[in-house]
């Protein structure tokens, strides 16, 4: 008995060579299972260039939602988000994308002082604004909800999510971005997916 | 007979361990509820967007400062430990005098910081001073 038990500890702690699920919403098509995409978008970085899903193109991404005055979880996120730039500054494999939800305080020069401030390089880590509705329907996209709530200090709510994004488009994990040791794990997941491509 | 002396000096440790932290209590749940999302958990701020209060050259030159900027926040560039920061930080005006005490006090020994203990009296006579 206590063998058995043995066994199965054990059993439960061994990695299988483990590839992380496709959690994109998905629909049957004829018995195969069809997932959705990240649909196109086109914002504008903070260096004024145009970003778009060619940008991200045969890369993976960490994507998440923001804005620079955000007085409450996004100082952290942020931080947070830093962690993995610098986890993965020299891999050429991963870029990261935040979007303002608040763009129309967040200028192009606004998100441009805030990265240069941040040290950040602008062709790893694109920080963009443009059409609040576009901006608003992709968060779904993303997992994250975005809402105006005049009653908050600061106008808006959030969800703070990171979500991580295959070549082929295709969410593959996510996690609460003010979770530093939510983020550990997420970090390891973006390994996991890296060995991939 | 050693194990058990071990035992006791472990537990001695132990006891003597945990009685001795913790000095700052209120002032540390105010700062983790009302300072931590901008200035972090480790006083660390967030790199060139939001300065740092751990091992901060500007706080500890500014103390008088210090119950001002709680209450009414700050704007403006400034230049802390060499670094120029520029987003305005908002005042905090739930916070009493005794509450802007705490957390001042939890904050000048907190991380590293030894820049001693700020009685009532001079917070009252600060913010006396920057009243608005
Ligand atoms: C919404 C984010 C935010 C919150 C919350 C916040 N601060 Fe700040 N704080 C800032 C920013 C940004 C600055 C820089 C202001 C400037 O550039 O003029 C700053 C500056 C300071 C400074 C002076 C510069 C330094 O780092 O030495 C002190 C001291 C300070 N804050 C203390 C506090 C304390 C104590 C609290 C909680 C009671 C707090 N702050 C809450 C954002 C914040």
């Amino acid at each position: 008995m206590p063998l058995f038990l043995v066994i199965l500890l054990l059993s439960g702690c061994r990695q299988p060579d483990r590839s992380l699920p496709i959690l994109s919403k998905a629909h049957n098509e004829n018995g195969v299972m069809v997932y959705e995409q990240i649909p196109d978008f086109s914002f504008i970085g903070q260096d004024s260039n145009l970003v778009t899903n060619a940008t991200f193109a045969g890369k993976a991404y960490v994507a998440d939602f923001f804005f620079t005055s955000c007085p409450t979880i996004c100082p952290v996120m942020a931080r947070n988000m830093l962690t993995i730039y610098e986890r993965f500054q020299d891999s050429t494999k991963l870029l990261l994308l935040s979007h303002t939800i608040d763009p129309r305080r967040d200028s192009v020069a606004r998100l441009a002082q805030y990265a240069r401030n941040l040290g950040v390089r602008s062709d790893k880590w694109f920080f963009v604004t443009g059409n609040k509705d576009e901006l608003y329907e992709i968060a779904d996209d993303y997992f994250n909800v975005v809402i105006e709530d005049p009653t908050l200090p600061a106008g808006f709510d959030h969800s703070g999510r990171f979500v991580l994004v295959d070549p082929q488009r295709h969410i593959r994990a996510y996690c609460q971005g003010t979770d530093s040791l939510a983020v550990k794990k997420f970090i390891e997941d973006i390994e996991t997916l890296l060995d991939e491509i | 007979m050693r194990s058990k002396i071990v035992l006791i000096l472990f537990s001695l440790s132990f006891f003597l361990f945990t009685c001795e932290s913790k000095p700052h209590r209120q002032g540390e749940i105010l700062y983790l509820n009302f300072c931590a999302n901008c200035h972090m958990d480790d006083g660390s701020g967030l790199a060139g967007n939001i300065p740092p209060l751990a091992q901060s050259d500007y706080v500890a030159q500014n103390q008088e400062q210090l119950a001002c900027i709680i209450r009414y926040g700050m704007e403006g560039p400034i230049v802390v430990n060499g670094k120029t920061y520029q987003n305005p930080m908002a005042g905090i005006p739930e916070l009493s005098e005794f509450e802007i005490a705490n957390v001042i006090n939890y904050i000048n020994q907190a991380w590293g910081n030894d820049h001693g203990y700020v009685p009532l009296k001079e917070i009252r006579n600060s913010l006396e001073e920057c009243k608005r």
